[in-house]
């Protein structure tokens, strides 16, 4: 059986048997732990460079006050009023939704055999940081001592250089999953998360103090007014923030399924919302001022070395670590930081999986954490640790973006709006204990304008992707591995819903929850 | 830093950690009624 935390072993029933975080602050810190990832780091500084500089705050937020804010307190909604999984909670909001819910569990496991990957390799480049052991060529070790990697295709010769530390990720990830809500997901997150920011603002004070600095902050942040002017520049920011946010395949919905009842989930998601930007908006000034530095050091501009993604943190960071005085400390603390946001991330995701499969079969943490971890681990390893790896992480990450996380989100919002109508009942539930109670204005931006704002996106995600194969590379490999991989996750959502619930599985939502309900004696009752 | 790009990076600043301060402060000043059981850790 699952181990009961003390705390949670006083919790109702459904909460003890679920498992459940301990207070709203140890929940507050594991969706921040899920919503702030690699993205935040690699991702948001380039996408503000390129999308106006300085002016780029702008419709960033619009975007996350319009969408990003609004789209995180439906999921809450929905795992906190539906008591369950991403696919139980669909189930009990509507008997046809449940299909929902696995499509954003597959999508979800899908993520996970490759994010871990990318963490291993982060944690090599802490080691690395130390003896700097790119040398004079970071692009070259990076693909060639250190991932080997050959021509596009599906391989088995496993590179031991970074299956060792993704065995270590998968096994972090299986304790620390394996201990439950509280004990695992919980109480990692009270110590990474503080950690983690400590450490990013080290380097982020180290970063402002290179020569340079002032030159990268210069190209991050000079405004270019014209750019608010064009459409591609608002997709990109609501882009950012929905990426951002971890929203809408199913994290939210578990976390908050974990909450007390009572607990205030528009303050919550305020507070997550703000952090995940804050977090990168310290990223963009840290990254952009060793960029800088990294300019000057070369005599080139800033736009000549400003990168994100893979090419920032594995190629760009070890030139800076290189050349930059206290280069190992600014190694250590960034590749430090990349682990423990990954890791964060990363058991959030997995666990939106095991939740979904202990719902349905009714097992317990211990069997669901096996059934789960050790076949993803075992997939991770043999497609990410080869020298075939990369060309299919980035295919397979690239797919289930747009195709998957996407998709499923416009249809999710389109269906829950305006198919099942359950948004009056969701905000009615999030209103009943709440420090910032939700006008009729959150039904009209969760119901018209974050489907429209995402299909748009969508759109133009796909008329991209039909322009052109998508990184150059066989049109075999994008088809199976990238289509192929968003169509299966589809395939195996309706597979999944077929198959029966476990007869202990309560499918009838619980009952609402009312103002009435919310008074001290009710309160004092949920214990 | 030029100065268009030094206000830009204060506003940034500004809307953004004081955007989160103002939701921190919102978040504690509420007490509502959260069960004493899940606010008694940390």
């Amino acid at each position: 059986m699952a181990r009961q935390d003390p705390v949670t072993a006083t919790a109702p029933a459904e909460q003890a048997h679920r498992g459940a975080f301990s207070s709203r602050k140890v929940f507050i810190l594991a969706a921040i732990g899920s919503a702030v990832g690699l993205g935040n780091i690699w991702r948001f500084p380039y996408v503000a460079y390129e999308n106006g500089g300085g002016t780029f705050v702008i419709p960033y937020l619009v975007a996350l006050v319009c969408a990003g804010l609004p789209f995180l307190l439906l999921d809450y909604a929905i795992g906190h009023r539906y008591r369950g999984s991403a696919p139980l909670s669909f189930r009990r909001m509507s008997r046809t939704g449940e299909v929902l819910g696995w499509w954003q569990v597959g999508i979800c496991a899908v993520i996970a055999v490759y994010y871990a990957v990318i963490i291993a390799w982060a944690v090599r480049y802490t080691g690395f940081s130390v003896t700097n052991a790119w040398g004079a060529d970071p692009n070259g070790f990076f693909f060639g001592d250190f991932l080997q990697v050959a021509e596009p295709g599906v391989g088995l010769d496993v590179v031991p250089g970074v299956l060792v530390p993704l065995a270590l990720v998968w096994v972090a990830v299986l304790v620390i999953l394996w201990l439950g809500v509280q004990r695992g997901i919980g109480a990692a997150s009270v110590v990474f998360i503080p950690l983690m920011v400590v450490a990013f603002l080290a380097l982020v004070v180290r970063a402002l103090f290179l020569p340079g600095a002032a030159q990268g902050l210069e190209a991050l942040f000079t405004p270019d007014w014209a750019a608010l002017g064009e459409t591609g520049v608002w997709a990109a920011a609501f882009g950012q923030i929905f990426f951002s946010l971890s929203v809408g395949f199913g994290i939210m919905i578990t976390y908050s399924s974990y909450v007390g009842r009572r607990t205030d989930m528009t303050g919550s998601g305020l507070v997550v919302g703000f952090s995940n930007s804050g977090f990168e908006l310290l990223a963009g000034i840290g990254v952009f001022a060793a960029l800088g530095f990294m300019a000057q050091a070369a005599g080139v501009g800033v736009d000549e070395v400003a990168t994100s993604g893979l090419g920032l943190a594995f190629i760009a960071f070890p030139a800076i670590i290189s050349e930059a005085p206290a280069g190992t400390l600014i190694g250590v603390l960034f590749f430090g930081t990349l682990v423990l946001a990954g890791l964060t991330s990363l058991i959030s995701v997995v666990e939106v999986v095991i939740s979904g499969v202990r719902d349905k079969l009714d097992l317990s943490r211990t069997a669901a954490t096996l059934v789960v971890v050790v076949p993803a681990a075992t997939i991770s390893v043999l497609l990410f640790a080869t020298t075939t790896g990369v060309p299919i992480l980035d295919t397979v990450d690239h797919f289930i973006n747009r195709f998957g996380i996407l998709l499923v989100a416009v249809v999710t919002v389109v269906l829950v709006a305006w198919v099942y109508r359950a948004l009056p009942d969701l905000r009615a539930h999030l209103n009943v204990t709440t420090s910032f109670p939700l006008g009729r204005w959150w039904i009209v931006l969760v119901g018209g304008l974050i489907p429209f704002v995402l299909t748009f996106v969508l759109v133009q995600e796909v008329r991209d992707v039909l322009a052109a194969p998508y990184g150059g590379y066989p049109d075999w490999l994008v088809t199976f591995l990238g289509w192929g991989t968003a169509l299966a996750v589809v395939l195996v959502a309706v597979v999944a819903t077929l198959l029966p619930w476990s007869s202990r599985t309560p499918l009838d939502p619980p009952e609402p929850l009312t103002a009435a309900a919310g008074s001290r004696t009710d309160t004092e009752a949920d214990r | 830093m030029n100065g268009p790009a030094i206000a830009m990076m204060i506003v940034s600043m500004l809307v953004i950690w004081g955007g989160l301060g103002l939701a921190v402060l919102n978040l504690t000043r509420f007490r509502g009624a959260e069960p004493e059981e899940t606010i008694r850790d940390l």
